[in-house]
């Protein structure tokens, strides 16, 4: 048993414009003290794949189905008051945008002191104190000046440190960043990058980071699965997935990025482009969902839909005519 | 020599307190793209306003073609604009939800009087052609279509009046990885099909690594160094740049891991109030006691190697003790 087991998760919506199947029966498993990479395109369900996990996806208009298991305990079907214990307590999250997701009429020591206070049951001095020490924890200089603060006196790479600081307040077993440091520049991101890599060594925490962008894959993940059009499209190791990519949409993106131009005809740099659009999430084909775009296609990934396969340990690829094991497929 | 598309001297726009560009000079010759690079608040989208005269300079000259154009009225800057076209980074906020494709792309050509209704078809057909859209896309309406067919929208329209000068404000930022890569090849194609120079200001360092060439960059409104693509990746030689590249994602665990990144300390100072000296010494690893006073040039004194504004590349003002040298050792 992993720490974190999500199996055969299906999330839809109810829209004005039907049903929008959004992840499609995904399953992946988190260790303890892990960096689980959900990565992929806009509208490819990562981020809602992982918002299933605490139950911050709206309960009017989602449907779901599969199940999350916390330590072997059931989640999709926990009480909500019970399911409030777990919310920021073992599972808590970190926001994209650290403009909006902090509350700006707060200092940042009363927000970060409120969860410590909710779930520790902590005095308000010590809730204050030990704020400041999660301040110090991810790399804010002078903590004891800056809980007074507000948002607004802060830059965007202290916010999402603010965040983060929040986020590991009550020691979570599971932390979901989602696209973390997307709008932070780059010389910050690295920074912030670093307080996840050091959160995990020294608290032990398992972390499951949505993002879109490889290179923070490649810089920080131990294990990765490249999702396509709501399902698991590959699953791997990250050394392993950037070495022998199976599934062409995976090697699709990484020719895509432009670190890999090559010089083509007429000295011009190229980049590999990935032909055709995402499918609709309004419909649901029969066969493999990047049949239409991918240059490997035959006549069976339009009859059937490729099952996960293990192509190497710990390696899973949905394809039925897969890359060697060599970097070309 | 021919002259340059553009000429930019001393340019400084300041909006209020914020001095969001402080003095910055760049060329850009005929047929040659600029990658204009730098962090949030470094000011590199006000200077492409300022080329567009969106918004005015505060002080400097901008020089398109020979013609200073820094005072020029509206309606004496109007002919100009002909020659000078932007792409922008947001391809939902920038195209008209009201108009159809078709009439994005033909407003330049019916703006500056240059074809009637009729002929102005034919040439928004022909240049929706060459972007790679079908004709079936005149009639759609931007809301139709997806973000990297917007983007072609957004440079069919820039490139209709086959300006001499494109400014492309982060055209690519908001694209996913697989569409942004078909709009670059996409540039890389008309810019060398056209000809055109282009001002392509970003912060992604392998978009200008692709497609610039030659890079400029900015720190807290100044130019920090400039030098063709190849020369500044293969030797950065101002601590920030170092810095920036040292930062950049690398897609490749292995590169990735074991390679020396250059931690900054804190954040970029205010704009309001940017540092003393070298903007950039209270993040500097290098700073020394001269970097805290006196602003270092981008002018470089040896032939043959691209400008750098810090002190370690211009001797002048270095102690003994830091390491000379073509690249700095940490």
């Amino acid at each position: 048993m992993s720490l974190l087991d999500v199996t055969d998760l299906t999330v839809g919506f109810d829209t004005e414009d039907g049903h929008v199947h959004a992840v499609k029966g995904i399953s992946f498993s988190l260790e303890e003290g892990e960096i689980l990479a959900l990565c992929g395109e806009s509208g490819c369900g990562k981020t809602v794949t992982a918002m299933a996990v605490p139950r911050l996806l709206p309960p009017q208009t989602t449907r779901l189905s599969g199940s999350i298991r916390l330590d072997g305990r059931e989640l999709t079907t926990l009480p909500e008051p019970l399911m409030r214990q777990v919310r920021g307590k073992e599972v808590s999250v970190v926001f994209q945008e650290p403009m909006t997701s902090l509350n700006p009429s707060f200092t940042v020591g009363f927000q970060i002191a409120e969860v410590l206070r909710r779930h520790e049951n902590l005095s308000r001095a010590a809730a204050r104190n030990r704020a400041a020490e999660l301040l110090e924890l991810v790399g804010i200089p002078a903590p004891a000046q800056r809980i007074k603060e507000y948002p607004h006196q802060l830059s965007g790479g202290m916010r999402q440190r603010v965040m983060i600081a929040i986020a590991v307040a009550c020691s979570p077993r599971v932390l979901i960043a989602d696209e973390p440091t997307t709008a932070l520049d780059v010389t910050i991101q690295a920074g912030v990058l670093d307080v996840f890599r050091d959160l995990r060594d020294r608290l032990g925490t398992a972390i499951i980071l949505i993002t879109h962008d490889l290179g923070v894959v490649a810089d920080i993940a131990d294990r990765a699965v490249v999702m396509y059009a709501g399902r698991a499209a590959e699953q791997a190791p990250v050394e392993e997935l950037f070495a022998r990519p199976r599934h062409p949409y995976t090697l699709g993106l990484m020719k895509a990025l432009p670190a890999a131009a090559v010089t083509g005809p007429a000295g011009r740099r190229r980049l590999a482009e990935i032909p055709g659009m995402v499918p609709s999430p309004l419909a649901d084909l029969d066969g493999c969902a990047f049949h239409a775009r991918c240059p490997q296609r035959q006549d069976d990934c339009l009859a059937a839909r490729p099952p996960l396969v293990r192509h190497g340990p710990a390696h899973l690829a949905a394809c039925f005519h897969p890359g060697h094991s060599g970097e070309q497929p | 020599m021919t002259e340059p598309v553009l000429q930019i001297d001393s340019l400084v726009k300041h909006y209020g307190q914020v001095r969001a560009v402080d003095g910055l000079s760049l060329t850009i010759g005929q047929g040659e793209v600029l990658g204009l690079v730098g962090e949030s608040g470094s000011g590199k989208s006000t200077v492409g306003k300022c080329v567009l005269r969106l918004t005015e300079p505060t002080s400097g000259t901008i020089t398109l073609g020979g013609r200073d154009v820094t005072h020029l009225s509206r309606r004496a800057m109007r002919p100009l604009r002909r020659d000078v076209h932007m792409v922008f980074q947001d391809p939902y906020s920038s195209l008209n939800p009201r108009f159809s494709i078709e009439q994005i792309v033909s407003e330049p050509l019916l703006r500056h009087k240059l074809a009637s209704r009729r002929e102005a078809y034919g040439r928004v057909a022909a240049m929706l052609e060459k972007v790679g859209l079908r004709t079936e896309m005149m009639t759609r309406l931007p809301h139709e279509l997806s973000g990297g067919q917007r983007q072609r929208v957004g440079l069919a329209r820039a490139l209709i009046l086959e300006p001499r000068l494109v400014v492309a404000d982060e055209p690519v930022s908001a694209l996913d990885v697989s569409v942004q890569a078909s709009v670059l090849n996409l540039i890389t194609d008309l810019q060398r099909d056209m000809g055109f120079s282009c001002l392509f200001i970003t912060h992604d360092l392998s978009v200008v690594e692709f497609l610039a060439d030659r890079i400029a960059v900015m720190y807290l409104g100044r130019i920090v160094e400039t030098g063709p693509t190849a020369d500044l990746f293969a030797e950065p030689r101002h601590p920030y740049t170092q810095a920036l590249l040292s930062a950049a994602p690398v897609p490749d665990p292995v590169k990735a891991r074991e390679r020396r990144r250059i931690v900054l300390r804190g954040d970029v100072p205010s704009p309001l109030d940017p540092p003393a000296g070298c903007r950039f010494h209270t993040r500097c690893p290098l700073a020394f006691d001269a970097c805290r006073t006196v602003e270092p040039e981008l002018a470089d004194p040896r032939s043959g190697v691209h400008p750098a504004a810090c002190h370690l590349v211009t001797p002048e003002h270095r102690p003994d003790a830091a390491v000379p040298g073509r690249t700095i050792e940490y």
